[in-house]
């Protein structure tokens, strides 16, 4: 196991920086839906019918779940101090977002 | 070996009980923003994920996606998660301007942790009227 801090300035950074994006695509998502005063179903489905907003969107998530890796991690380094344990506890969380990525692959894209 | 001779220190009180220590404001901001982070990890994208793949499937789809929110624990937790999402963001973005060397003296921390504790609970407690 790598320890030392060498990756510690980069997921600093890779934390606000994903920070930063994961705002402005709030606010964009807030503004659309307080702009059409709430979606119906038919301009929901338009939304994400368009490719721009669904590159836009996986964006997002991909800032989120690294972000929400970084945060984990972060947490478990306070708190789960037996090394087997801290690593298996970082294991699941890397599990757990790997199958929120998917997931988000298949919400984005597996619908017409 | 020669024995040191140590200064005479007196015994320090120790008395960390996390509970019983009053904490400064900006503490409690930075706890929460911990726990909202964990909340939105474990439940906030599941959550997100389910509802925005059922409300996409169908005119029915769109319904059941909203379905959850006609009972009062549905409406509950979409509550918490507002609370949790509108924390984390605004702490975090005080944590940006901290950062950036922002507002880092004592008064205009508190003031500015006192903002964040404040906004959140305001911007909930619109989402909780819109809710009901
Ligand atoms: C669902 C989305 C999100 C999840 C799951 C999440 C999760 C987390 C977690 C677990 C942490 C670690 C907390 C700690 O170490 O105490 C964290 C830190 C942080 N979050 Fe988020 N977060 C999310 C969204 C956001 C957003 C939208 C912002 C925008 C301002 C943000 C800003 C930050 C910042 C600046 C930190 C670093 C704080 C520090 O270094 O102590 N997060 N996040």
């Amino acid at each position: 196991m790598a320890v030392g801090a060498h990756y510690g300035a980069r997921d600093w950074l890779a934390q606000r920086v994903t920070a930063v994006v994961m705002t402005l695509y709030t606010l964009l998502i807030g503004l659309i839906v307080l702009w059409h005063g709430g979606l119906d179903y038919a301009s929901w489905k338009a939304m994400f019918a368009s490719t721009a907003f669904r590159v836009v969107s996986f964006l997002f998530m991909a800032s989120l779940l690294f972000h929400a890796w970084v945060g984990m991690r972060n947490i478990l380094m306070d708190y789960a101090k037996p090394t087997s344990l801290r690593l298996s506890l970082q294991v699941a969380v890397v599990c757990v977002l790997v199958a929120y990525a998917g997931w988000t692959v298949q919400v984005l894209w597996g619908h017409a | 070996m020669a024995a040191v001779e140590r200064p005479v220190v007196k015994p320090r009180p120790i008395y960390l009980n996390l509970l019983a220590i009053r904490q400064p404001l900006p503490a409690i901001v930075s706890i929460l923003h911990r726990i909202s982070g964990a909340l939105l990890f474990a439940v906030g994208i599941p959550l997100l994920l389910w509802f925005v793949q059922t409300s996409l499937a169908s005119g029915a789809g769109y319904a059941t996606a909203f379905g959850p929110l006609s009972s009062s624990l549905g409406k509950l937790v979409l509550l918490a998660i507002a609370w949790a999402y509108i924390h984390h963001v605004l702490a975090g973005l005080r944590h940006l301007a901290l950062d950036l060397h922002i507002g880092t003296d004592l008064a205009p921390t508190r003031t500015a942790s006192a903002l964040v504790m404040v906004v959140a609970l305001l911007l909930t407690l619109i989402v909780a009227v819109r809710l009901w």
